[in-house]
């Protein structure tokens, strides 16, 4: 079977032509670095995607902060988590770094928390 | 009235870079101000993750990759005022601005660093028919009430435009519950870059229809439907191709424009390709002691890339404020062939620079060559060139002459 993938791991966006036969890469070509057949491979296997989003907090200068996942995810899990991660509420004073959510879902990655809010 | 040597007006990632910058080279009196109520600019709305991968080795979101830049600034004790709008600045470097803190400034500035970034094209400027209902926002717009203000704009959303941000909230919409009908470009190749169209869109299996426009917004007090068309190769719609689509929702992301109101305020001639300032390789506009860089000077794709011109651009001002002057720009660079703009648009011919350049439509396997007269400075062999990526060059002194304007053309 032959596809051609965008590479999404860095802005070069590469367009990678694949052969292959089930999830085994036969042949690529296209891509800048050796990321480009890891990311088909992985695509071919295991899609997996990050997400960022927002978790309401309270006593803030904003309603919002904004977190993201520290591993990438199976793709099919992405609505999964953000149910979990819609679940939660915080309190303000957050920095970035704090964990909101440690292994969410059994995942193995976590949800951190990506601004800095005070107290208001 | 205060005196500064270096006055940066907007603290985001171009502001922010310039002045830490300008402090390790040795400049003291330094003051940023910033029209919102805290430093970062548009990264503090820009919460998905992908920035910072060319300059930290990570893939951050937008307010961790601003972050590390104001805990610099902070640290290095810059002064900064927030909540604080620049009205005026004349050519001589005065500056004017009104602080709610501090009532009405001003600064006589020894340099004056433009670092405002851009704004969005609106409905306006498109000039699209139709009724005047709410639930029509720009990307931008949007992105803040959403990322920010925790206000979900809607629910069957339309839109029109592939720039970057658009497809962003086409994935954010959809993971807060939206339904995302389809994105809608003029053109018949995207705007945005291939992989916010892979990761964005595809992911989520949202439609990119190339080559069609909205050509009618119908709705009284809400958005009720938008009327699509396709287009000719003159972006012209096509009668007999009009759909209407059901949506309460109508996204813009068509465009975005350097914001240089100040920067003619002060008499900066701009360029009306970039619509930003005319540049030396100094970053300085025509203007002595002026610079501007970010996305106030050409739209730029990465933030990366705004932080070392904004880097660039700062070691030029500690220069010009540490000895007087800078190496006079003679020759020109001009867009030739397929080449959309450059810059900077003036060089000396004796120094390093970086010449950044987008090209006009979708290339492959093409070559970039940088041409004064006879002479060819460099040859850049691309298997794929897009409008949506900005092109950047190192170009090195030793290959330069001093003598004759440049050329930059796709063979």
């Amino acid at each position: 079977m032959k596809r051609t993938f965008t590479c999404i791991v860095c802005p070069n966006g590469c367009e990678i032509e694949a052969e292959y036969e089930g999830t085994q890469v036969l042949a690529v070509s296209g891509h800048l670095c050796p990321k480009g057949k890891a990311y088909v491979t992985q695509e071919l296997s295991d899609p997996r995607r990050t997400i960022a989003t927002s978790v309401r907090i309270t006593g803030g200068t904003l309603p919002l902060v904004s977190v993201r996942l520290t591993n990438a995810i199976p793709k099919d899990r992405i609505f999964d988590v953000m149910s979990e991660i819609n679940r939660r509420t915080l309190s303000a004073p957050v920095k970035i770094g704090d964990v909101v959510i440690q292994n969410i879902l059994g995942l193995d990655s976590n949800v951190i928390v990506t601004k800095n809010i005070e107290k208001a | 009235m205060m005196k500064k040597q270096a006055v940066i007006v907007g603290g985001g990632p171009a502001g922010l870079a310039a002045a830490l910058r300008l402090k390790e080279k040795g400049i003291q009196d330094i003051l940023i101000l910033e029209r919102e109520k805290v430093l970062g600019g548009i990264l503090r709305q820009c919460i998905h993750d992908g920035f910072g991968l060319t300059r930290f080795g990570e893939s951050l979101s937008g307010p961790e990759y601003a972050q590390r830049f104001i805990d610099k600034v902070l640290d290095a004790g810059i002064a900064c005022v927030t909540d604080c709008t620049v009205l005026d600045i004349t050519p001589e470097k005065l500056v004017t601005a009104a602080s709610r803190e501090h009532g009405l400034l001003q600064i006589q500035a020894d340099a004056v660093l433009l670092t405002m970034g851009c704004r969005e094209r609106t409905r306006g400027a498109l000039a699209t028919p139709g009724t005047r209902p709410a639930g029509v926002y720009t990307a931008g717009v949007a992105q803040s009430y959403i990322n920010l203000q925790n206000i979900m704009v809607g629910h069957e959303v339309v839109i029109l435009g592939s720039g970057d941000i658009g497809l962003i909230m086409a994935r954010r919409m959809t993971l807060e519950g939206a339904h995302v009908q389809g994105v809608y470009e003029v053109q018949p190749y995207p705007s945005g870059l291939p992989r916010n169209i892979e990761q964005c869109l595809n992911d989520y299996g949202i439609p990119l229809h190339l080559s069609h426009t909205v050509v009618d917004i119908r709705g009284r007090e809400r958005l009720t439907s938008v009327v699509v068309a396709q287009c000719d190769e003159h972006y012209r719609p096509i009668p007999g191709t009009e759909q209407e689509i059901p949506c309460d929702t109508l996204i813009l992301s068509v465009g975005l424009i350097p914001e240089n109101e100040l920067s003619l305020a002060a008499g900066v001639e701009l360029d009306a390709r970039t619509r930003g300032a005319f540049v030396d390789e100094h970053c300085q506009t025509g203007v002595p002691g002026i610079f501007a860089a970010g996305n106030v000077l050409h739209v730029h794709d990465l933030v990366d890339f705004v932080s070392l011109e904004a880097e660039a651009l700062a070691n030029s001002a500690a220069e010009y404020l540490l000895t007087g002057s800078l190496p006079e720009c003679r020759l020109e660079v001009k867009a030739g062939n397929s080449v959309g703009h450059v810059i900077p648009q003036r060089i000396s011919g004796t120094r390093d620079f970086t010449l950044s350049l987008r090209v006009r439509q979708p290339l492959s396997n093409v070559s970039i060559v940088v041409r004064q007269g006879e002479k060819e400075v460099l040859r850049k062999r691309m298997h794929k060139a897009l409008p949506a990526e900005m092109i950047q060059l190192p170009i090195r002194a030793e290959k330069l002459s001093s003598s004759a304007d440049m050329e930059v053309y796709v063979e």
